[in-house]
């Protein structure tokens, strides 16, 4: 196991870095960061644009742009000059990745529990009404839009919230800026941890959903070919209790694949977050992407891009080391 | 369900003493008639009653939003005097505050969701088709450059990368299309490499090559027809793909641009008036479900119809 830990480790290391080179050229693409200091009227001092040019490493050459920019990042930690030369990447990048993280993680663990559950249930009874009502409910959230659907959940919070005359659902950022009175940094423990979880509800609804649909429908058609192989037919044969046929035999067989199909989501989800955070309007991941674009802060966009790209590889490997230890038959190969 | 193969040993029963037969002829009323691969699979897709009522929706749909426009009486640009009527006689779905007749505006938004999602499956599919078979067919040092590229874009959330270089390049339709048809090709390469890796093994391939074909005609005559039935499926699932993509692309403010519409802009646009004005979020909103359903059900008849072993496990 640990020799097959090591490979895999050591295969990311090239891919992380190919993944920099893409993200720096397509953070070049995306735009000139003086575009909008050039266009000031009246016009910027030549000086000053040539100061700011400096700054931003634009008097220099592509490659050695890339060098400057690797070079901070792994000895410092810093992801290069922002437009605006007060702000720190590295800070901007750090508290939206905490917002975006709560929202994906807890909708990636409801999204999953709740797939598994109607999966199996699906799959033991196949072709019965709830396997067809939950193949259609698949189908229907599959092709529903995460900004249609958010939206019309956000203004079910609201209009809970005004009949109840009360304040259940939080429909805007990620924490109220009062409870009642005081601020939100004076309430006691339970009121902070209560307005968090309000305030999560109706995103992790939304984000789940995509996901719910596609694993659903995976966990159902795994467990279906697992039910039907030689393996669990002799389990059966043996006289084992039909629940450590379903358990032991079937169900852990069938999330082996699971686990990959959902480590390689996740960058569809950080997709599917940016758009629920706009929605209810988080100050997450989807949020800084947008100003970013918004002043064309390349060093921004690069670091938001290289800091996903490393999500998506993390849990690529994530997915390739739980494979391993579910499945002996991969560590050996 | 048993179907009859085409490969199945005709019955013909010569009987000349049968009332009705000339001397002669061939009696047919025991004769299977042969039938392709395609005319099985589309008798199979037709007898899919869902995937049949979702391809006429589908086409209602396309019917609805390109010929609609001609004949109805107001265009999406038009500011009619009536603003904030709900749905009525003169106004189907209603207007906004300013007078816009969200029937018309629908009908474009439809429009330009339809053409930017056939646009990305055909560009995703013919690109990711050949990318993947070269891919396959070549494997060694080509193989590994194209595929550790695809996996490089696959790192990169789409829906960030697409709304960087729509932002950077335009907003229309047809540029949409590029860039989200281009940065889907690397998962259809990814299916069809698959399958040239085992099918170039394959004995008709062998045997093509012994008779001279060359290696394009391999690939594009002999590798690509048979990877036809999952570039198909596929296809299909990029088109509903697309059309949820463009949309979500068109709300965030980085898709099709103002003054010209898409579904995805018209829920931005009503997403505050859910509660005051709900047509103006709900009919947008349920159209770009119908047409994504629609689709979606398309594509898993297909895929019944298409490839009856998977079907066997997947249903």
């Amino acid at each position: 196991m640990l020799a097959y830990t090591i490979r895999r480790v050591l295969i990311s290391i090239p891919v992380l870095i190919g993944s920099s080179i893409l993200v720096f050229i397509i953070g070049k693409l995306l735009g000139d960061p003086l575009e909008s200091l050039k266009l000031r009227n009246p016009p910027v001092p030549r000086h000053t644009i040539d100061l700011e040019n400096h700054r931003l490493w634009l008097d220099r050459s592509w490659p050695e742009q890339y060098y400057l920019w690797l070079k901070g990042l792994v000895l410092h930690g810093n992801f290069g000059p922002s437009v605006h030369s007060t702000d720190s990447i590295r800070g901007e990048l750090g508290s939206a990745l905490t917002v975006t993280a709560k929202l994906v993680v807890v909708s990636v663990i409801v999204a999953v529990t709740l797939a598994i559950i109607t999966g199996v249930i699906s799959a033991i009874r196949q072709y019965s009404a709830f396997d067809y009502s939950a193949t259609f409910m698949s189908f229907l959230f599959f092709s529903m839009p995460v900004f249609w659907f958010a939206a019309l959940l956000k203004a079910g919070g609201i209009w809970y919230n005004q009949n109840v005359n009360a304040d259940t659902f939080g429909t805007i950022g990620d924490k109220s800026v009062l409870i009642g009175d005081v601020s939100f940094s004076d309430a006691s423990f339970g009121q902070q941890l209560g307005n968090i979880v309000g305030h999560m509800i109706l995103p992790t609804i939304a984000l789940s959903l995509a996901g719910y649909a596609a694993w659903t429908r995976f966990t159902r058609a795994s467990m279906l070919e697992v039910m039907n192989s030689d393996y669990v037919r002799l389990a059966r044969a043996k006289g084992l209790r039909s629940r450590r046929v379903l358990v032991r035999h079937s169900l852990r067989n069938a999330l082996i694949p699971l686990t990959t199909v959902t480590a390689l989501d996740i960058a569809a989800l950080l997709g599917g977050a940016i758009i629920t955070e706009t929605v209810f309007q988080w100050h997450g991941m989807g949020n800084l992407f947008r100003t970013g674009l918004q002043d064309k802060d390349v060093y921004l966009l690069m670091g938001w891009l290289l800091i996903s790209a490393t999500i998506v590889i993390l849990f690529n490997l994530i997915a390739d080391l739980l494979y391993g230890v579910l499945d002996p038959r991969i560590r050996h190969a | 369900m048993p179907e009859p193969s085409n490969t199945a040993p005709t019955t013909t029963v010569t009987a000349p003493e049968t009332p009705g037969v000339q001397p002669g002829q061939v009696e047919r009323e025991f004769t299977v008639r042969e039938r392709s691969q395609w005319q099985q699979a589309g008798r199979r897709f037709l007898r899919h009653r869902l995937a049949v009522g979702s391809l006429s929706i589908f086409l209602l749909l396309v019917v609805f939003a390109f010929l609609g426009p001609l004949v109805w009486k107001y265009k999406y640009t038009t500011i009619t005097p009536d603003n904030s009527v709900g749905p009525r006689l003169g106004h189907p779905f209603g207007t906004d505050n300013l007078g816009h007749d969200l029937f018309a505006e629908v009908m474009r938004g439809l429009q330009q969701s339809i053409k930017v999602a056939l646009l990305i499956a055909v560009l995703a599919t013919t690109v990711g088709a050949l990318w993947g078979v070269f891919s396959g067919f070549y494997k060694g040092l080509v193989d590994a450059s194209l595929m550790r590229f695809a996996d490089l874009l696959l790192t990169i959330p789409q829906l960030a990368l697409a709304a960087g270089l729509a932002n950077h390049f335009g907003g229309t339709w047809w540029i949409i299309g590029i860039i989200l048809g281009g940065l889907s090709a690397p998962y259809v390469a990814r299916v069809v490499r698959g399958m040239v890796l085992s099918l170039r093994e394959r004995e008709f391939i062998e045997a093509a090559r012994a008779l001279g074909a060359s290696d394009m005609r391999l690939m594009l005559v002999h590798l690509v027809p048979n990877a036809m039935a999952v570039v198909i499926v596929n296809a299909t699932l990029l088109v509903a793909g697309g059309v949820l993509g463009e949309t979500a692309l068109s709300f965030f403010g980085f898709g099709i641009q103002s003054p010209d519409t898409s579904l995805g802009l018209l829920v931005s646009a009503g997403q505050g008036a859910v509660l005051t004005r709900p047509w103006l979020f709900y009919f947008p909103g349920l159209f770009i479900i119908l047409f994504a359903l629609s689709v979606n059900f398309i594509g898993d008849g297909l895929r019944d119809a298409l490839d009856p072993q998977q079907t066997r496990q997947r249903r």
